[in-house]
């Protein structure tokens, strides 16, 4: 009888402490964890905020400045004489500022054409994932450029805003994945004043561009633009870029091959005179320096 | 006998008498910092969402992290935490399930330091973890605090050469939360 007693006393005690340990091992977060994704925006699509000379669908964080230094030296088929084109160079310096997340202006200056730009892009929709996710980027890229250079024919009446040319861009992005990240960047160039009459003062040109990531911080890209209507078909070519991004800490360096000397959206656009067959390329790099400018604001 | 089963049926009905409920917070702060001497810039992180849930019954402590909710005074740092370092996207939530000891004292308003024991899973790794957590009862509140080290490379974070000097290779996490009463 004792025994049996024991036995049922034995059973309850161990009952308790299997309830207590099954306590345990409940997941207490269920109880407070809302299990709707938040929307979140998908980031880091391409490593700079051009993919070579095309303006990617990356943007600067707020309050960051980036400098930029690009360089492009003379064409391959130059010779050893001239070092396969390191030579000559030819460069563009640029401070890129983010005011909003999807807000950043920039102002540069080319040695090409001693040429000013400015430029802004906003991205009204940018590619999300989690609640109510959205697939693309969607920015606009608009800008002015500046030709500083004195007067091709002094002699006819010439207007200050002859020496302007605008270009608008729609950016249309998407990350596929960690790796592969793609882009169509439709352009429109107007030039205030063209060599002849029977010019269009509007370029139309569609660019393509990529990248793809070899390792975590290194990745190879591309970028092409078709020109619809060419300044002159027989001078100019479409502009082909082919390189890769090397990014280490507060630098981001891009190294690649290219057939534009010019690097502002009117000049390699329109203005793109090397033909890849014939190795007119230029060696060049950008570099990019990104410096925080503005203290962020605890929330 | 029958007594002796009494006083145990009893003894458990105290027990679950006492047992203060569940406390929970959905706004615990959590500091992430591996800065160096020679690092350039402060190397440090905070996230305010931090979702932690204790049982004051069993000791029973959990934690859910947004690794995205982790925010640097440095933009471009925090955008190489989430891209190379701890790679939000791909391992979003850190987790940590453990065991805080001798709760009973919670009853009672005051400041107690318990040991607490458990796993930290961050970044595909789960790995041990002990410290002690500072708990200040007034009323139906708990303020916890605890800090603790966490080797980076336990956790399968590579750190490049390029700034191997720049960023401490253990980094110090420090966990202030401020729980509330549970209703279910």
């Amino acid at each position: 009888m004792i025994n049996l007693r024991k036995g049922i006393f034995l059973t309850l005690i161990s009952m308790i402490f299997l309830l207590k340990a099954k306590a345990q091992e409940e997941d207490l977060l269920k109880l407070v964890e809302e299990d709707k994704p938040q929307k979140e925006i998908v980031k880091n699509a391409f490593k700079a905020t051009r993919i070579i000379n095309t303006q990617s669908m990356e943007f600067l964080a707020p309050g960051t400045m980036d400098f930029t230094i690009l360089h492009r030296f003379g064409q391959l088929d130059r010779g050893v004489n001239n070092l396969f084109g390191l030579d000559e160079a030819s460069m563009r310096m640029a401070f890129d500022f983010g005011i909003t997340k999807n807000l950043m202006i920039g102002v540069g200056r080319s040695t090409y054409k001693k040429e000013l730009d400015a430029f802004f892009k906003y991205a009204p929709v940018r590619q999300s994932a989690g609640s109510s996710a959205f697939p693309v980027t969607i920015a606009l890229a608009s800008g002015l450029t500046l030709n500083t250079l004195p007067w091709q024919d002094p002699v006819r009446q010439n207007y200050f805003t002859s020496r302007m040319a605008f270009f608008s861009q729609v950016i249309i992005g998407r990350k596929f994945s960690e790796v592969l990240s793609l882009q169509l960047t439709p352009t429109m160039i107007h030039y205030n004043l063209v060599p002849t009459v029977d010019t269009s003062n509007d370029i139309y040109a569609l660019g393509i561009g990529g990248r793809y990531k070899l390792a975590k911080r290194f990745s190879f890209n591309w970028d092409y633009s078709y020109v619809i209507n060419s300044l002159d078909k027989n001078v100019y070519t479409n502009p082909l870029s082919v390189g890769i991004d090397i990014e280490t800490g507060g630098h981001v360096f891009q190294l690649h091959f290219s057939n534009s000397t010019g690097m502002n959206e009117r000049a390699f656009v329109t203005e793109t005179s090397g033909h890849w067959d014939k190795t007119e390329v230029r060696f060049g790099f950008n570099l990019s320096r990104i410096f925080q400018i503005k203290k962020r604001k605890e929330d | 006998m029958k007594k002796i089963i009494i006083v145990i049926l009893a003894l458990f009905l105290v027990n679950s008498a006492m047992a203060q409920g569940k406390y929970f917070t959905k706004s615990g702060k959590i500091t992430f910092d591996a800065t160096t001497k020679e690092s350039p810039e402060k190397v440090q992180a905070v996230t305010k969402t931090a979702v932690a849930v204790l049982d004051a019954a069993s000791g029973n402590i959990q934690f859910s992290v947004l690794m995205r909710g982790f925010q640097f005074e440095h933009a471009l740092m925090e955008e190489h935490f989430h891209e190379n370092y701890v790679e939000s996207t791909k391992y979003p939530k850190a987790t940590f399930k453990g065991q805080l000891e001798g709760v009973s004292a919670l009853a009672k308003d005051g400041t107690y330091e318990l040991p607490v024991k458990g796993q930290l899973s961050l970044h595909g790794a789960s790995r041990d973890i002990q410290t002690k957590v500072k708990v200040v009862v007034s009323g139906t509140n708990m303020n916890a605090t605890a800090t603790f080290m966490a080797p980076l490379a336990d956790y399968n974070i590579a750190i490049p050469g390029l700034v191997a000097d720049k960023l401490a290779k253990t980094a110090s996490v420090k966990v202030e939360c401020l729980l509330q009463p549970l209703k279910n």
